[in-house]
């Protein structure tokens, strides 16, 4: 553990091992900031070349639909951006059946391709992870 | 730090980007490009046009990384590549050429 990664552990010399992240995504995209500052986390974290994942869940599946209109509310429309992810090489993205159904979206509601998974696979990919950051 | 362009007084900050990305015009580019001794050729405006239109598209400016392999996609191998594009920028391609272009620094740029 050190201080200057935050407490991950880094490998000495060399490239270091490769780790599986997963940025779990629970809040709508508005109203506060937990998904814009996930979605840049999960940018600047692009450059380290680690097997990153990212989840939606309860009100997260929000961020990813298609036709988000932000005037009124006066805050940058962000969820373009999803769709540079593939360009990160960052490709797979879950989305919660079971928060998608409560929530009366479909599969072809989305900005970007996602995997649905229901509650149970969740649970699996979650512990098939080394990091789990929750926004 | 603001630069004068015909006349006019454009807001940057302290790097030199500017302020508000709706001011960018080609003089104002221009203008930036010679406060570092920099012509713009051609070949910058491809990277420069490439990268407004990405940021029209994802509302981002591309880290390095992703730029060099989109420009490799679109405008062949011989210009997707780090030599190439740090010839034409050699502040770093995704740094200076987004200060042309209008564009906020790439997010994670430091």
């Amino acid at each position: 553990m050190s201080e200057a990664t935050g407490g991950i552990h880094m490998e000495e010399g060399g490239g270091g091992k490769i780790k599986k992240f997963l940025y779990l995504n629970r809040k709508a995209p508005y109203g506060t900031i937990y998904a814009l500052e996930s979605l840049e986390v999960v940018l600047i974290a692009a450059a380290f070349d680690q097997d990153v994942s990212l989840a939606f869940i309860d009100d997260g599946v929000y961020q990813i639909v298609k036709g988000q209109h932000t005037k009124g509310i006066d805050v940058k429309n962000f969820s373009p951006t999803f769709r540079a992810l593939e360009g990160y090489d960052i490709e797979k993205l879950y989305v919660e059946k079971e928060s998608m159904e409560a929530r009366s979206l479909k599969e072809t509601d989305f900005l970007v391709p996602v995997k649905v998974v229901n509650a149970a696979e969740m649970a699996d990919i979650m512990q098939s992870q080394d990091v789990v950051l929750s926004f | 730090m603001p630069i004068n362009v015909s006349g006019k007084t454009i807001e940057t900050d302290e790097e030199g980007y500017l302020v508000s990305r709706t001011d960018w015009n080609e003089e104002i580019a221009k203008e930036m490009a010679k406060i570092d001794n920099c012509d713009l050729s051609t070949n910058h405006w491809e990277v420069i046009n490439f990268l407004r239109e990405y940021y029209e598209e994802y509302q981002i400016a591309p880290a390095v990384r992703v730029l060099t392999k989109a420009i490799g996609k679109k405008l062949g191998p011989d210009k997707g590549n780090s030599k190439y594009l740090y010839e034409l920028f050699p502040y770093g391609p995704a740094k200076q050429a987004c200060k042309y272009a209008g564009l906020p620094k790439p997010t994670g740029c430091v």
